[in-house]
């Protein structure tokens, strides 16, 4: 990077900066998403207890860091050197972030199951 | 002056790991939003950028560390169950939560959210330290980027903000204890 120019780095695709943002919205959101299944379901919270001292929560966080790497490599791949439509990309990124934070609050995911 | 291995433990996590992770991420939030009225961008030297990219690899180190140690180290002698018939709950901090009502919802929502929400942070920063690094000079030029690195920075803020306050909250109202014990100065028993 150091040995770049300004205007060369000017000119970088965002699509690697994309891939990175959208992926980090898929991990958190996945990890939302299988907080509430391993508290609704005692058959997905056995599933997913992958470390018993742990218990569900290694599973729910080691599955969700799995698929948010997983993205992001076949993303970046993907976009390497391509300028997407990041407006769109940061829209669906802050969404999948802001559902990841509303299924980690207890409240509303105790409202989903209907405690 | 004598503290227990799993409270000596449990403060690494929380009072090096964690809070420095939290005052790393407050330094990446404060320089981005002085960055967005900045009229040049800031140009650094070789030496600079090093520097630069070492304390965002700090931060992210730190972040991970927190987490993992927390989830892996920590959790599990706070969730221990306790024997049956067993007459103090001191060393079951869930278990000595969950006894009474007033104090049950410091795991109901306190430890409940913070074993979840506490691991957006590295993951949003592990994301806003990549972008950092390989758009640096050019952030200027996608102002979209830097919106988006803003908004997970200060998510990865609150994030940690919530994970840091009820860690501390619990440990107050049931702390984890148990193990070797340490002396630290002073004389011993």
């Amino acid at each position: 990077m150091n040995s770049l120019s300004p205007q060369r780095e000017d000119t970088l695709p965002n699509g690697p900066a994309g891939a990175a943002i959208l992926s980090a919205g898929i991990g958190c959101c996945v990890l939302g998403i299988l907080a509430v299944l391993a508290d609704a379901s005692k058959s997905v919270a056995g599933f997913l207890t992958w470390y018993r001292p742990t218990g569900p929560l290694s599973g729910v966080t080691s599955a969700a860091i799995l698929i948010w790497l997983a993205s992001w490599f076949l993303l970046a791949r993907r976009w390497r050197t391509k300028t997407i439509a990041i407006g769109k990309i940061n829209a669906t990124a802050f969404l999948l972030l802001a559902l990841g934070i509303l299924l980690t609050f207890p409240p509303f995911a105790d409202l989903l199951q209907g405690k | 002056m004598e503290m227990t291995l799993r409270a000596f433990i449990t403060a690494i996590h929380g009072m090096l790991f964690g809070l420095f992770f939290l005052l790393a991420i407050y330094g990446v939030v404060v320089e981005l939003c002085r960055s967005v009225y900045a009229k040049r961008p800031s140009d650094l030297t070789a030496r600079g950028y090093s520097m630069e990219r070492l304390y965002l690899i700090c931060m992210v180190v730190l972040g991970w560390a927190a987490v993992l140690s927390g989830a892996y180290i920590v959790y599990p002698w706070y969730r221990a169950i306790p024997p049956a018939g067993i007459a103090s709950l001191i060393r079951y901090p869930q278990a000595l939560l969950k006894s009474s009502p007033t104090t049950a919802g410091w795991h109901n929502l306190g430890m409940e959210w913070k074993e979840h929400i506490a691991w957006f942070a590295p993951i949003a920063m592990t994301m806003v330290a990549y972008v950092l690094t390989k758009y640096r000079r050019a952030m200027r030029a996608h102002p979209q980027i830097r919106t988006a690195v803003v908004v997970f920075a200060l998510v990865a803020f609150g994030a940690a903000g919530v994970a840091g306050f009820f860690g501390g909250m619990l440990n107050k109202h049931a702390p984890v204890k148990g193990g070797h014990t340490i002396h630290l100065m002073g004389e011993s028993r």
